[in-house]
């Protein structure tokens, strides 16, 4: 698991307060985890802050799993 | 009580009479103040007159690009914001059936368009610290209506649900929305009023007077409060009775 990975799923525990098992690859945020869409854009903030990142709205809404935020932010973090 | 020590506060419209009065309260309540408004000078004698804490953010806001940057431009000198008061508002009155396309799109763009990208610009920071302050002043004809001034009366009645939707969105993140309608205020505009005029407008009034800034400025440091906490997606009237809703 790469770095990113490990950054991405503790900031998903840590505010949705969910187990680390259930936080999966393809695990949906709103589907899966419970989040509303205002945890949503919560997380992605979360994420533009950890990762010192911008993260336009359109790429925001097409990340809808933690793989997503995954695959987003090692393309485009650091 | 209402202690806001430690606040960071923007007032738009801050040049006007109701706004100079809200940022006055709030400076006096210990907040730190951003001042906004067209006129620069004005800012400036202000800003001068209240001493410490204060900061002076211009913005014309019938300009987007100068809407948007007004919020980073606080914050940036503030460090945060706390609490935002949407005062700004112009009008272009008219009889309905002579109003015109600009006076329609001016009265809404400054009245309630700028005012929801200021709130969306405000947002972010708020929900990053689990707290804030929306204050937006509207006015009682936004719910009563008011015969010459179609396009006032929708961009403020457009402010009262705008503010109701985004207090249901934003409560669990302790953000609290909400409107102040005054009713007659002593203001400039209400100065230009001969006595016939002020008296035929009194007679509405059970209080029997108008209003005073100050006034309107007292609703808001309760709103800013800790203490108003639990209030949101609400409507303070300030009308010495003229409208009871």
């Amino acid at each position: 698991m790469s770095d990113i990975a490990d950054r991405v799923k503790k900031i998903v525990i840590e505010h949705l307060g969910v187990d680390a098992e259930k936080v999966t690859d393809n695990a949906s945020f709103i589907d899966d985890l419970g989040a509303d869409s205002l945890d949503t854009v919560e997380l992605v903030m979360a994420f533009e802050e950890e990762f010192g990142v911008e993260i336009p709205d359109d790429a925001a809404e097409t990340i809808l799993t933690v793989g997503d935020a995954v695959k987003f932010l090692e393309k485009n973090a650091g | 009580m209402f202690n806001l020590e430690g606040k960071a506060a923007l007032v738009t419209g801050a040049t006007g009479g109701i706004g100079e009065a809200i940022a006055r309260a709030l400076h006096a309540q210990g907040a730190t103040v951003a001042l906004s408004g067209t006129r620069a000078e004005k800012l400036e004698a202000l800003a001068n007159d209240l001493g410490e804490r204060v900061f002076v953010t211009p913005a014309n806001l019938s300009d987007r690009e100068a809407v948007d940057a007004l919020v980073p431009a606080a914050e940036a000198a503030m460090g945060k914001l706390d609490i935002l008061v949407n005062n700004a508002g112009i009008t272009r009155d008219n009889i309905f059936m002579r109003m015109k396309d600009e006076e329609w799109e001016q009265v809404l763009e400054v009245n309630l368009t700028s005012n929801f990208r200021i709130c969306r610009a405000a947002i972010k920071g708020m929900m990053k610290r689990r707290a804030g302050r929306i204050i937006g002043i509207t006015s009682v004809v936004g719910v009563t209506g008011n015969p010459g001034q179609v396009n006032y009366a929708a961009a403020k009645a457009g402010m009262i649900g705008m503010y109701k939707s985004l207090a249901r969105e934003v409560a669990s993140r302790n953000i609290t929305v909400n409107t102040i309608a005054p009713g007659f205020i002593e203001t400039a505009m209400t100065d230009a009023l001969n006595e016939k005029q002020k008296e035929s407008i009194l007679v509405s009034v059970p209080a029997g007077r108008l209003g005073t800034a100050a006034e309107i400025a007292s609703a808001s440091v309760y709103l800013a409060s800790d203490e108003a906490a639990y209030i949101t997606g609400q409507t303070i009237h300030v009308n010495g009775g003229m409208a009871m809703i």
